[in-house]
């Protein structure tokens, strides 16, 4: 709870800030606010949108907060999402049966695609002396190469090449979803994540290996003298990162596009580092920060329809609270509050 | 055809900070909105357009999904400005949404933005980009009594490989750009003076395979009729992999045109979206080259270097996009499929052409008297550059002797035609 007092601050300057530009581009500040609320939890059909965007950023902010405990920084989550996707597409496509096979077998097959990718990342770090953001980042782009090299090549949809993605899976491979109140609720994903982040917070709370993870985190070196096999533990943390982003990558192709696409990370990964920042690399914060970011960024399109607002406006909001959030934590730390209190949250 | 700009954005916090930058400079420039505002409807250069007023359009309502930026220079503000154009000429009120793809919008689905716009009281929706096609379709049988309109699909061509008979109520709207490559071709052919033209083109389907050929149809017209032997033209093409640069996945444009001028090649056309290679032409010429460039899409597509651009071959959408709506309005619309070629009587006549080619400063007059003579005789029908004998590049035949192709033929172009320098497929 130490993280949220400085965090509770920076977002109501932010928000005020996010006024002013509404202000600034000449729409009425607070419809507009409202219009980001109704545009994300206005209808049941709205509701179920926000809910569907917020499982990928929670699996993957998840796995984050494992690698940022062991103190990596794993730029490669894009990547590994990506991978995740495309390895979960490459089941739905050629497994024949019926969803209770495949729903399982496109989940697993994500995680171990993040997983793989992951572990190349930690290989380089660990063994090749390649810094992990480096290793990471060259990993994105060979992922993103990959998927558009499958998606106009091997995979190509029947009829043309095209960017539109591949053809749209058989039913039996789309993630089911639950129909009440007249809209299709996406209960399966949002399960995932929010067990994933449950499954993580335990982990670092209350296990030995979480705690040694932190510790690896802190001072590899001390660690390392005192008998935990630190190369050991961070190629650990990239494996359950990676599996989480995969399976992030199963949700954004079986659950909400139904196919493969060139853009299929959705960009969920950076965002997702956006948010366990925001969390203070805390799994508790996770899911209502992740819930908020989604649902500005499900919400704005209402800004775009109703006030003709630039399309970009969620954007930039999202971008100022990370900002106001990022000099409170700065200002507090050099008080010497506030990065004591972020450490010792699991 | 796809648009999406802004996909693969980079590190996170670029992004942020990037974005507020853009929020910073763009309040200003956005003060034309398209929503609301029923009553009249103002030019945004304050200018006044002559109209025969058509049919009064107040209280219809249209949404228009754009797959990028509806400010791009590019194919999407080509629709947005066909979207605003009716709203001038009707009174009818348009509801915009743009950048709708994977990369800019991760949460949303065209079948949302459908919706919504339905909730809001739109009447008819465009969806303007071949990465659309799914959504469009999902939506189209989601609301069979709404029509809408699918922009560079083929699901209203009851000949077409992807023909929906069980979506009446889904239209498609194309322009026959083969046309406005002819021209490109024709008035590169002209110009060269090594006899190489370069395409620089994007990802290779049928769209683009077609267009790279009917470069290649005009250029070879036009190359013979200036009395060089067709032997000695030369048209290379090299696919950068997508529609636009994306750096670490496709090849880099520039990289790409530099590479051209470098192997003799002194025309380079793009089939991209962005405008890499009038710009490294614009650059080599001020270091004393002989080099052109012709662009694509945008009519205003010479202005980044005036001096090297031969031309441009552009998309009109307003008038076919009019259309729809006044037969919606008169309650005798039918669903279709149109690829419409220019209005021959007048390319460049913004209410009638959907095709249009603007003469670049660096064409000489008398080349672009011989491409105006190249669009006369295809507007009389004298010349027809798709007719046989065409071989393509594995040797196997296309069009047999005097065989006048088909649209279908035109349309599924599945590879390059014989005498064209580069790959065909991906794989």
């Amino acid at each position: 709870m130490r993280v949220a007092a400085p965090t509770l601050v920076a977002l109501s300057v932010a928000l005020a800030f996010g006024v002013v530009l509404l202000i600034l581009a000449g729409a009425p500040p607070f419809e507009a606010l409202w219009l980001l609320v109704l545009g994300s939890f206005g209808s049941a059909s709205k509701m179920a949108a926000t809910l569907l965007a917020w499982s990928p950023l929670l699996l993957a902010s998840a796995g984050l907060v494992i690698t940022f405990s062991a103190g990596l920084w794993n730029i490669g989550v894009e990547g590994q999402i990506v991978v995740g996707a495309i390895v979960a597409t490459w089941v739905a496509r050629s497994l024949p049966g019926p969803v209770w096979v495949i729903l399982p077998a496109t989940i697993i097959a994500g995680a171990i695609g993040g997983l793989i990718w992951a572990l190349l990342a930690g290989v380089l770090k660990t063994y090749g002396g390649v810094h992990e953001i480096f290793g990471g980042l060259g990993l994105d782009f060979v992922a993103a190469g990959l998927v558009v090299y499958l998606v106009l090549g091997p995979w190509q949809r029947t009829g043309q090449a095209s960017t539109s993605g591949t053809n749209i899976f058989r039913e039996e491979a789309w993630m089911p979803e639950f129909e009440t109140f007249g809209t299709a609720w996406p209960v399966i994903p949002v399960a995932l994540g929010l067990v994933s982040v449950f499954a993580v917070w335990l982990l670092l709370r209350g296990t030995r290996f979480g705690l040694r993870l932190k510790a690896v985190g802190r001072n590899p070196q001390s660690s390392f003298l005192l008998g935990i096999p630190t190369n050991r533990y961070m190629l650990g943390a990239f494996a359950i990162g990676g599996a989480l982003a995969g399976i992030a990558g199963t949700v954004q192709v079986t659950a909400f596009h139904h196919k493969l696409v060139p853009a299929i990370s959705g960009g969920y990964g950076f965002l997702g580092i956006l948010v366990v920042l925001l969390a203070g690399f805390s799994a508790v914060w996770i899911a209502p920060i992740a819930l908020f970011f989604v649902a500005i960024s499900v919400g704005s399109t209402q800004l775009d329809l109703r006030l003709g607002l630039d399309s970009a406006f969620g954007g930039v909001f999202q971008g100022i609270i990370v900002l106001f959030v990022m000099i409170g934590g700065a200002w507090s730390a050099s008080r010497g509050s506030f990065s004591q209190a972020v450490r010792e949250e699991p | 055809m796809k648009r999406p700009r802004r996909m693969f954005g980079l590190l996170a916090l670029l992004i942020v900070l990037a974005m507020i930058a853009a929020a910073c400079s763009d309040s200003s420039d956005d003060t034309t909105t398209t929503t609301g505002g029923d009553e009249t409807a103002t030019t945004s250069g304050g200018e006044e357009t002559t109209t025969t007023a058509a049919m009064s359009g107040e209280g219809f309502t249209f949404g228009m999904i754009l797959v990028g930026p509806e400010n791009d220079h590019g194919w999407s503000q080509a629709h947005f400005e066909a979207g605003k154009y009716i709203e001038e000429l009707t009174g009818a009120t348009m509801i915009s949404l743009d950048t709708v793809n994977p990369a800019d919008r991760p949460e949303t689905s065209v079948e949302q933005v459908v919706d919504d716009m339905i909730e809001q009281g739109a009447s008819l929706i465009f969806a303007t980009s071949d990465d659309m096609k799914d959504g469009i379709e999902a939506a189209a049988a989601a609301h069979p009594d709404v029509p809408m309109i699918w922009s560079s699909g083929d699901s209203a061509w009851a000949e077409g490989d992807g023909y929906r008979p069980d979506l009446p109520n889904l239209g498609n709207i194309m322009g026959k750009m083969i046309y406005g490559k002819m021209f490109a071709g024709c008035a590169a052919a002209l110009t060269s003076e090594t006899g190489k033209i370069a395409y620089l083109g994007p990802l290779i389907n049928d769209e683009t395979l077609r267009l790279v050929n009917s470069v290649y149809l005009g250029a070879r017209y036009c190359w013979e009729g200036a009395g060089n032997d067709p032997a000695e033209l030369g048209l290379e093409v090299n696919w950068i992999g997508f529609w636009f640069n994306i750096p670490g996945v496709t090849l880099d444009p520039t990289e790409v045109t530099n590479a051209f001028y470098d192997g003799g090649a002194d025309v380079v056309i793009s089939g991209i979206d962005t405008t890499e290679a009038l710009v490294v032409a614009g650059q080599r010429a001020a270091a004393g080259e002989d080099v052109w460039a012709i662009p694509f899409d945008f009519v205003g597509g010479c202005s980044e270097a005036p001096e090297v651009c031969l031309g441009v071959p552009y998309f009109n959408w307003g008038p076919s996009y009019l259309g729809v709506v006044e037969s919606i309005l008169a309650g005798d619309y039918t669903t279709e499929f149109q690829w419409l070629g220019p209005d021959w009587s007048d390319i460049n006549n913004p209410d009638t052409s959907m095709i249009g080619w603007v003469a670049g400063d660096a064409l000489t007059d008398d080349a672009s008297a011989t491409v105006d003579t190249l669009i006369t005789g295809l507007g009389d029908g004298s010349i027809n550059l798709f007719v046989g004998p065409l071989t393509f590049q594995d040797g196997t035949p296309y069009l047999a002797d005097g065989e006048v192709a088909t649209d279908a033929q035109i349309w599924y172009t599945k590879q390059l035609l014989e005498g064209v320098e580069g790959a065909s497929s991906a794989g």
